[in-house]
């Protein structure tokens, strides 16, 4: 069997992919472990977060702050999620 | 469905603007306690869907129609990608907390560690959460209105 053009792109960005992640996964640090000498993102949000933005909340600072983007995919999701709504619904209507 | 006993539209009635009042302070104070916009929409939402599932889809139809929903929610998507955007014109970064170490509103940097609030601080964050809010209450009561509306019988059973 002759394999498509289109699905050899497909095995080959497959490959790509899996090779990314699993050499990714390699270099993650162990799960659990936590050098006191290298305090990391964590300890240097609760340290800066209140004079940096300017709110008492760490979390919110982190939300709409530091992490805004990911807030506007949420957004974009719950937008994305309405239209669905009355697009799927609206014929129910008449 | 197409409203409950006069009972549960009493209480529904009464409970509906302390639930209101709560959301609304989630969301006004969401850079101080714990919360923001996501969550105090959601209980607006509900807080809403109470009153829908009390008094019925065809009635909340006749009060609230979805296309001004609709426009609310895209209202608190255009403040917060805007207030994005004037980080970007004003400091130079998407996203970027222009305002609160400035001179404008929102000003007040509290001290470090754990301090009484301030509502009159936190920059961009209080218009953000506020947009959140707006976008989290209108998304998620029209999306309960239009799937109740829709599967409602009407006129002799004909859906």
């Amino acid at each position: 069997m002759k394999m498509s053009k289109r699905n050899f792109a497909a095995v080959i960005f497959f490959t790509i992919v899996a090779v990314f992640l699993f050499f990714t996964a390699l270099l993650m640090h162990p799960f659990g472990d936590f050098d006191e000498n290298e305090p990391e993102m964590d300890q240097r949000i609760i340290d800066n977060s209140q004079t940096e933005t300017g709110a008492n909340n760490a979390v919110t600072g982190v939300v709409f702050d530091y992490r805004g983007f990911d807030t506007l995919g949420e957004a974009t999701v719950l937008f994305t999620a309405v239209a669905g709504v009355i697009l799927v619904f609206r014929r129910l209507k008449k | 469905m197409s409203g409950m006993s006069k009972i549960v539209k009493t209480i529904a009635s009464i409970t509906f603007p302390f639930v209101m009042i709560y959301g609304l302070y989630i969301i006004a104070h969401g850079h101080l306690t714990p919360g923001g916009g996501f969550q105090g929409g959601a209980i607006v939402a509900s807080g809403a869907a109470m009153i829908l599932v009390a008094y019925g889809s065809i009635w909340t139809m006749g009060k609230v129609k979805e296309k001004y929903l609709s426009v609310l929610e895209s209202t608190g998507a255009i403040v917060f990608i805007g207030t994005a955007i004037f980080g970007l014109l004003f400091a130079g970064i998407f996203f970027n907390n222009f305002l609160f170490d400035g001179n404008i509103i929102f000003n007040i940097v509290p001290e470090k560690g754990s301090t009484v609030g301030i509502l009159n601080s936190a920059g961009t964050l209080p218009i953000m959460n506020f947009a959140v809010g707006l976008k989290v209450i209108a998304g998620l009561f029209v999306i309960v209105l239009v799937m109740a509306y829709a599967t409602t019988k009407r006129g002799g059973g004909k859906k």
